[in-house]
């Protein structure tokens, strides 16, 4: 009888090319879908919802995004500042748009503002930004076309 | 002389290191996962509210009387009353349907309702969601076929006490 000589070790490579299709379709999907607008958002504000709130059809020319936290308190830079002490922050941005040669009519303000804080805050900050020249307003709401919780229904 | 052959098939085969390119793509793929967040769209209603200052500002005769949204809100920030042009109205949605019964649709060329004007008035309390309904109310609708019709885009704030004060 003959007994097996020599075993070959054999190396069985797998076939790496599915995988690698996959993970190379799954960056492409995460890499479309990034959204890199999120630095104007704080986590901080929920914003109130509406079905009537459009995003705009061209970028603000000159947005200066201010949040208002659910305590009445405003954020500017990620940082909270009383609504009386805007005045210094919004005169740098005032400064900037000298210095770009616009004015403060070109500028938008865009206000955040938590869905539960007091709307006499709001208008405290519209105040504070009228005071300093500002004319320009943009209330932002989060886009919910399905609800219709304000509107009359459609016939 | 005699020529040797490297391989008993005669032809050397060249494999590409895959670890270092795996590794980087895994990577990525990772960095793209953590820093994945789902956001809901965003929209802005816009606002021109220069401060008053009667000796410049251009007296336009309007189209239609004024017209003013009260809001009053109770103690805990809730809506608890709601008066169109001081009539009462039970919800938002009824707001909406008496603009558009006192407005109407916009006919076909002209430049809408632009120059209708609504003055909001709110108590300082109220819940901001409250305010952003009421400027939904009294800023459009929608048709049967979900296109948004205009209807008031000139709103004032009215200019609500602070509690504190």
């Amino acid at each position: 009888m003959r007994l097996a000589g020599k075993k070959k070790t054999e190396v069985h490579e797998g076939d790496l090319t599915p995988m690698i299709d996959m993970t190379f379709q799954l960056i492409a999907f995460f890499m479309v879908l990034i959204n890199f607008t999120q630095s104007e958002q704080d986590q901080r504000v929920q914003l109130p919802d509406s079905s009537l709130a459009r995003p705009a059809e061209k970028p603000l020319d000159h947005p200066i995004i201010i949040h208002i936290a659910e305590d009445g308190e405003a954020i500017y830079s990620g940082q909270k500042v009383p609504i009386a002490d805007l005045g210094p922050h919004l005169q740098k941005e005032i400064y900037a748009l000298e210095f770009s040669g616009d004015g403060q009519e070109s500028a938008t303000i865009v206000l955040r503002a938590h869905r539960h804080c007091q709307a006499g805050r709001v208008q405290e900050v519209i105040q504070k930004c009228q005071e300093m020249g500002f004319e320009n307003f943009a209330l932002r709401a989060t886009e919910n076309v399905q609800s219709t919780k304000y509107l009359t229904q459609p016939n | 002389m005699k020529i040797r052959h490297s391989t008993s098939s005669g032809q050397d085969k060249i494999e590409l290191e895959m670890t270092p390119m795996i590794d980087i793509v895994f990577q990525l793929l990772i960095f793209f996962i953590m820093t994945f967040k789902i956001v809901s769209m965003e929209g802005d209603f816009n606002i021109k509210m220069p401060q008053a200052s009667p000796s410049t500002v251009q007296q336009i005769e309007p189209d239609f009387p004024p017209m003013s949204l009260n809001l009053t809100a109770d103690q805990d920030g809730m809506i608890a009353r709601i008066q169109l042009n001081n009539d009462p109205m039970p919800s938002f949605p009824d707001v909406n349907r008496r603009i558009i019964e006192l407005i109407g649709p916009p006919t076909p060329g002209s430049d809408g309702e632009a120059n209708a004007e609504m003055e909001l008035k709110f108590d300082f309390n109220l819940r901001y969601e409250y305010v952003i309904g009421a400027i939904t109310a009294v800023s459009g609708y929608k048709d049967g076929q979900g296109n948004v019709i205009k209807l008031i885009e000139k709103i004032r704030f009215n200019t609500p006490e602070s509690p504190e004060e």
